[in-house]
């Protein structure tokens, strides 16, 4: 019950830093439904629907990284992060916190995303809402981790990308066959086992991430 | 027995090496200045022994556990847009601290900064970061205090506030103080340790 409560308390700081600065969520929605305006007008008038979900998740995956790289930049500006690094509690609950609140912010994104690919694209089907919902733990264990780690450094605004992209190519690829397949239970079972094992090895190294 | 122990310490950064084969004892209750010019490795002692950095070379032993830890380092280390309650609301719960409202609020009345207690710390100044500081770093009541240019920023009576805190925790604490001006508080030491 304390893990938890150290997590709730660590989620609820970063959802309250995001309502006083707005420096995240904002952009995240901007760039996501700029992208899909774009994309709307430069596909040819002859591709096939299909080309229009691959290029959705894309936006999802380019608008999280958006997300990730802002995602310790108010632990890095005072050095917060050593200081919560000190604290008695375990710390993977500072991954756990900041993990939800990356899916909190990248959720709300595709509030606002996910209809408008409806108005310009295709209808939004009930397999697409649960791959997108699925993708986004995925994304945000991975992500979260992976932030903390580019925090760390100097390139951080390069390192983060590269070493998410490479990473989340089955999240793109189970959200796209979620999305188009017959049979999508297959795509989103890929999914749930992808957030899984990557949410578990991310808990586990978190510690080893933020200490030498 | 020592509450620090270290021996043939180092630590390097890249190519750097800051600190070299040292030996130091802290025993418990005592008061250790650490003194020395800039880049002589006072700061990276203070983190080598809170354990947010690791020794190149040599040895470091610290007998308290991470909780029971106050480390004040250069930055404040609170969140710049959340209210100086907020942040040691935060810090209370992740430390577990009992009747954590009280000590929270004790500790603003001590520092000066009750009026200040709803105030987002980013229009604070840079003496009442410092006094925020201070109050993080003894919202625990730690056994092992890391003190870094503990009167970096304060005023003249944020100093003496901080003289008065100090003289209370001299000899009931542990305390590893890395200064620039050794005499504010040099009656209050047991030990020096020079870093060249």
């Amino acid at each position: 019950m304390t893990y938890l409560a150290d997590v709730g308390a660590l989620a609820r700081k970063d959802l309250l830093l995001e309502l006083r600065s707005r420096d995240t969520l904002p952009a995240m929605i901007l760039f996501v439904v700029s992208t899909l305006v774009v994309f709307n007008f430069s596909l040819p008038a002859e591709t096939g629907d299909l080309a229009a979900y691959g290029l959705l998740w894309v936006a999802i995956v380019f608008t999280a990284i958006l997300g990730l790289t802002r995602a310790f930049a108010a632990e890095r500006e005072q050095r917060v992060l050593d200081g919560l690094v000190l604290a008695p509690c375990d710390r993977s609950a500072i991954w756990l916190g900041k993990g939800i609140s990356v899916v909190a912010f990248l959720a709300l994104a595709e509030v606002v995303a996910l209809p408008a690919f409806g108005l310009f694209f295709e209808p939004v089907t009930w397999e697409l809402v649960a791959a997108v919902a699925l993708a986004d733990i995925g994304l945000a264990a991975v992500g979260t981790l992976l932030a903390a780690m580019a925090a760390a450094s100097r390139a951080r605004e390069l390192l983060l990308p590269l070493l998410f992209l490479p990473l989340v190519i089955p999240v793109v690829v189970g959200g796209v066959g979620a999305s188009i397949a017959d049979d999508p239970g297959r795509y989103l079972g890929f999914l749930g086992l992808y957030d899984l094992i990557f949410a578990i090895l991310s808990w586990a190294s978190f510690e080893y991430v933020v200490t030498e | 027995m020592a509450l620090i122990a270290a021996r043939g310490l180092g630590r390097s950064f890249g190519t750097k090496r800051v600190l070299r084969d040292l030996d130091l004892d802290v025993a418990e209750r005592e008061l250790v200045l650490v003194t020395g010019p800039n880049g002589s490795g006072k700061s990276t002692l203070l983190a080598l022994c809170a354990g947010l950095l690791a020794p190149t070379a040599g040895e470091l032993d610290v007998a308290v556990d991470r909780g029971r830890i106050g480390y004040l380092a250069h930055e404040p280390l609170v969140y710049r847009e959340l209210t100086a309650l907020e942040n040691l609301d935060l810090y209370g719960r992740l430390y577990r601290v009992p009747e954590r409202r009280e000590r929270i609020g004790m500790l603003f009345e001590r520092f000066g900064l009750w009026e200040a207690r709803r105030t987002p710390v980013a229009s604070f100044s840079r003496g009442m970061q410092q006094r925020l500081a201070l109050c993080r770093t003894l919202l625990h009541d730690p056994a092992l205090l890391l003190l870094d240019e503990p009167y970096a920023g304060l005023d003249e009576a944020g100093g003496e506030l901080l003289d008065a805190e100090l003289a209370g925790l001299a000899g009931r604490r542990t305390l590893l103080l890395a200064t620039h001006d050794p005499g504010r508080v040099g009656r209050l030491a047991t030990g020096r340790l020079a870093l060249a």
